[in-house]
C-alpha cells in the first residue's frame, strides 16, 4: 500500500500552511471575534482602524467579526460537501470500475449525466424550492452541493480502478474468497489514496465556490454569517461601486486563499502521482546541488529528489 | 459514427433528466411551493390566471401525475415554458431576448481563454523549471477566486475608479440596437471588461492542464527524434503541442458547464442583460416558471456546446474513432 508522501516543495508547504491556518480559524474563529457580528452598535461605514480592523457595514456591524465568525459556516459546508461527495464518488466509481458489465454501464451513465448538467443552475433550481428553514441549515446545503459535485471524482476513480482490477493482489484476494465489497473497499481503495485525496481537494474547492455563490445570490439564509452572505450584503448596499473595498474585498480574498491553498496541495499530489512533474518543483538551489543543468534537457527523465547530505557523505567515506 | 450516436444518446438522456427534474421538484418539496405561491397570489389575480399558472406547472385540475407529466412534456415540445409570474410575459419570449447576450459573452470568453491558456501552457511546459514557473501559483490564485468576485474587483478598479472601461450594461444608451456599426462597436466596448474577468478566472485551468500534458509529452521519443533531426525549436514545440492539446480538447465539453456556472454571475455584477441577471431576479421574486425555464435553456445550450466539442475532438483524434468501432 502506497502511503501519501507529498514532495516537500515550497508550493506544497505553502499550501499546507494556508489550509492549516484556515482550519484553525474554523475552530477558533467565532471565539476570537471581538464583537457579535450581527450587533449594530457602531457607527455606519467606518473605515478600517485599530478599533475595527476592517471597518463597519452600513448597519454598523464589525466586519472583522463577521469574517471570523463566517469562516466556520463556510468551511463546515465545504468540508461536509467535500467528504460526502468524495464518499459518493468512491462508492460509485470503484463499483463501476470493479464490477464492470451492466452495473458499470448504469453507473457510468449516471455520472455522465451529472457531469453534463451544469452544476450551478441545477443547484439554484433545487435550492429555490427548499423551504426557508432548510436553507439556513449548513448540513442540508452541504448535502445538496455534494449531490452536484461527485461525478467528476467518480469518473476518475472508475478509470483508476479498472487499471487495478486485474493486478495480482486483487486476483489473490478473489481466489482466497474475499467478498466483493471487501476487495473493493479494503484492497483497491487504499491504492487509490492519492486519487481520492486529489478528488477530495477538488470537491472541497468546488463546494466553497458553490456555497459562497448560493449565499451571494441570497439563496441561503441571509441571517447566518458566512463569506457569501457578507458579499451579498456588500453587493446589496452597493459597496463595490461606492469604494467601500474593506467590506467586500476581505471575504473574497479569504475564499481565494483557501482555494489557492487547496490547489497548491493538489500540485503536491499530482507530482506524487506523476513524478515527471516533480523536477519542475525543484528550486534553483536544489537543482544546482543535484548537479542538474539549469533547465531540464530533453530525453532526460527528471525523476529526482534532493538526497540528504548525510547519505552522500556515507558514500564518499565508504 | 457509433461514437457520435452514443454521445447524442447521452445528451438526449441528460436533457430528459433536466426536464424531469423540473417536473418532479415542485411536487417533491415539502409544503409545495406552487400552492404557497398561488395562495400568495389569491385576491391579486383572477381565477383564470391562477388556472394558467397551475397549467404552466403542468398541475391541471383533477389529473393524475402521469397525465400531468404528459401535459407538461407536450407544452415543452411546443416551446411553451409557461408564463413568468413577475414579468407577466411568456418565459420563452423573455429568454429569446437574453440568451443571445449570454451565449455571445460566454462563447467569446471561452474561446479566448482556451487559446491563451493552451498557448501559454505549452510554453510553460516546454520551459519548465525556468522563472516562468512562478506564473503557476499566481494563475492558481486567480483560478481560486470566484468569478463574480474577480468581476466585482475589476469593475471597481478599472471601471468606476480608472474609467478605462464603461460600466454596467451591454451597450451605450446613445446607440440604437441593430446591425449598424455604432451598435456593434458599443457592444464590443462594453463586453471587454466582462470578457477579461471571465478569461482571467478560467485561463489557469487550461494553462495548468496543457503544461502538465506538455511535460509528459516532452519525454516521448517522437519529440526527442524531432530534436535529433535538428528541427527548429518552434517546430518541435508545435510538434509536441499538437499531441498535448488533445486532452484539453477532450476536457472542453466538461469545462463548458463550469464556465457557464461561473460566468452567469459575472453578468450579474456587470448588469449584463443576459440570463444570469434574469436568474437572480427570478430567484429573488420566487418566479418559479422563469427559474425553471432558465435552467432548462442553460442546460440545453450547454449540452449542444458539449456535442460540438465532442465532434471537434472526434475529428481531431483518430484514436477515438477506432476505439468507438471496437
Amino acid at each position: 500500500m502506497k502511503t501519501l508522501q507529498l514532495p516537500r516543495s515550497p508550493k506544497v508547504l505553502l499550501g499546507l500552511g494556508i489550509v492549516g491556518f484556515f482550519i484553525i480559524l474554523t475552530v477558533v474563529g467565532p471565539w476570537l471575534a471581538p464583537d457579535n457580528p450581527s450587533s449594530t452598535a457602531y457607527a455606519a461605514l467606518l473605515g478600517p482602524s485599530t478599533h475595527h480592523w476592517l471597518g463597519t457595514t452600513s448597519l454598523g456591524q464589525d466586519i472583522f467579526s463577521q469574517l471570523l465568525v463566517g469562516a466556520r459556516a463556510t468551511m463546515v459546508v465545504a468540508l461536509v460537501a467535500g467528504l460526502v461527495a468524495t464518499l459518493l464518488s468512491m462508492v460509485i466509481g470503484i463499483s463501476a470500475g470493479y464490477l464492470g458489465g451492466v452495473s458499470d454501464d448504469g453507473l457510468s451513465l449516471l455520472s455522465n449525466v451529472f457531469l453534463a448538467i451544469p452544476g450551478l443552475p441545477l443547484l439554484i433550481v433545487i435550492d429555490s424550492y427548499l423551504p426557508v428553514t432548510s436553507r439556513s441549515n449548513e448540513f442540508v446545503i452541504g448535502l445538496i452541493i455534494s449531490l452536484t459535485g461527485w461525478a467528476w471524482g467518480a469518473r476518475v476513480l472508475r478509470a483508476q480502478t479498472m487499471s487495478l482490477r486485474n493486478r495480482d493482489f486483487v486476483e489473490a484476494a478473489r481466489i482466497i474468497g474475499e467478498s466483493r465489497s471487501r476487495i473493493m473497499f479494503t484492497e483497491i481503495a487504499p491504492n487509490l489514496l492519492p486519487v481520492l485525496a486529489s478528488s477530495l481537494l477538488f470537491t472541497v474547492l468546488y463546494s466553497i465556490g458553490a456555497y459562497v455563490t448560493l449565499a451571494y445570490i441570497g439563496l441561503t439564509s441571509t441571517a447566518t454569517w458566512n463569506w457569501g452572505t457578507m458579499l451579498y450584503w456588500a453587493q446589496a448596499n452597493n459597496a463595490p461601486l461606492s469604494n467601500e473595498w474593506y467590506w467586500f474585498v476581505p471575504p473574497g480574498i479569504c475564499i481565494a486563499l483557501v482555494g489557492t491553498g487547496l490547489a497548491l496541495l493538489n500540485f503536491g499530489i499530482d507530482e506524487f502521482i506523476n513524478p515527471r512533474l516533480r523536477a519542475g518543483g525543484l528550486s534553483a538551489r536544489q537543482r544546482r546541488s543535484l548537479g542538474l543543468p539549469r533547465r531540464p534537457r530533453l530525453g532526460l527523465t527528471p525523476v529526482l529528489a534532493p538526497r540528504p547530505r548525510t547519505a552522500r557523505r556515507n558514500v564518499v567515506s565508504s | 459514427m457509433r461514437m457520435i450516436l452514443r454521445r447524442i444518446a447521452l445528451y438526449a438522456l441528460t436533457a430528459w433528466v433536466a426536464v424531469t427534474v423540473n417536473f418532479v421538484l415542485p411536487r417533491l418539496m415539502p409544503g409545495n411551493p406552487v400552492q404557497t405561491l398561488i395562495g400568495k397570489l389569491t385576491g391579486q389575480v383572477t381565477p383564470n390566471e391562477i388556472r394558467a399558472i397551475r397549467l404552466s406547472f403542468g398541475m391541471g385540475f383533477h389529473e393524475g401525475l402521469l397525465a400531468q407529466y404528459g401535459t407538461y412534456l407536450n407544452q415543452l415540445a411546443h416551446g411553451n415554458l409557461g408564463v413568468s409570474i413577475t414579468l407577466g410575459a411568456p418565459v420563452s419570449s423573455i429568454l429569446r431576448a437574453s440568451v443571445p447576450w449570454t451565449v455571445g459573452l460566454i462563447g467569446v470568453s471561452t474561446v479566448v481563454s482556451f487559446l491563451i491558456g493552451t498557448f501559454s501552457g505549452a510554453i510553460l511546459g516546454w520551459t519548465r523549471g525556468s522563472r516562468f514557473d512562478s506564473l503557476i501559483p499566481t494563475a492558481t490564485f486567480f483560478q481560486a477566486i470566484p468569478y463574480f468576485f474577480l468581476g466585482t474587483v475589476m469593475l471597481l478598479i478599472f471601471g468606476s475608479n480608472l474609467h478605462w472601461f464603461p460600466v454596467l450594461g451591454a451597450y451605450s444608451a446613445n446607440v440604437t440596437p441593430g446591425w449598424n456599426w455604432a451598435f456593434i462597436a458599443s457592444v464590443i466596448r462594453y463586453g471587454e471588461l466582462p470578457v477579461i474577468s471571465i478569461v482571467l478566472s478560467s485561463v489557469a485551468g487550461w494553462m495548468l492542464g496543457m503544461r502538465n500534458m506538455m511535460i509528459t509529452m516532452i519525454g516521448e521519443d517522437f519529440v526527442l527524434m524531432a530534436v535529433a533531426k535538428g528541427l527548429a525549436r518552434r517546430r518541435v514545440i508545435w510538434h509536441a503541442a499538437r499531441s498535448a492539446v488533445l486532452p484539453s480538447i477532450a476536457n472542453l465539453s466538461l469545462a463548458i458547464g463550469l464556465v457557464v456556472s461561473g460566468a452567469l454571475l459575472v453578468e450579474l455584477v456587470f448588469n449584463y442583460p443576459g440570463v444570469g441577471d434574469l436568474l437572480l431576479q427570478a430567484v429573488l421574486n420566487e418566479d418559479y416558471p422563469l427559474i425553471q425555464g432558465i435552467f432548462l435553456v442553460i442546460t440545453l445550450t450547454v449540452l449542444a456546446a458539449n456535442l460540438i466539442a465532442d465532434l471537434v475532438y472526434l475529428a481531431l483524434d483518430p484514436r477515438t474513432r477506432s476505439e468507438a468501432a471496437v
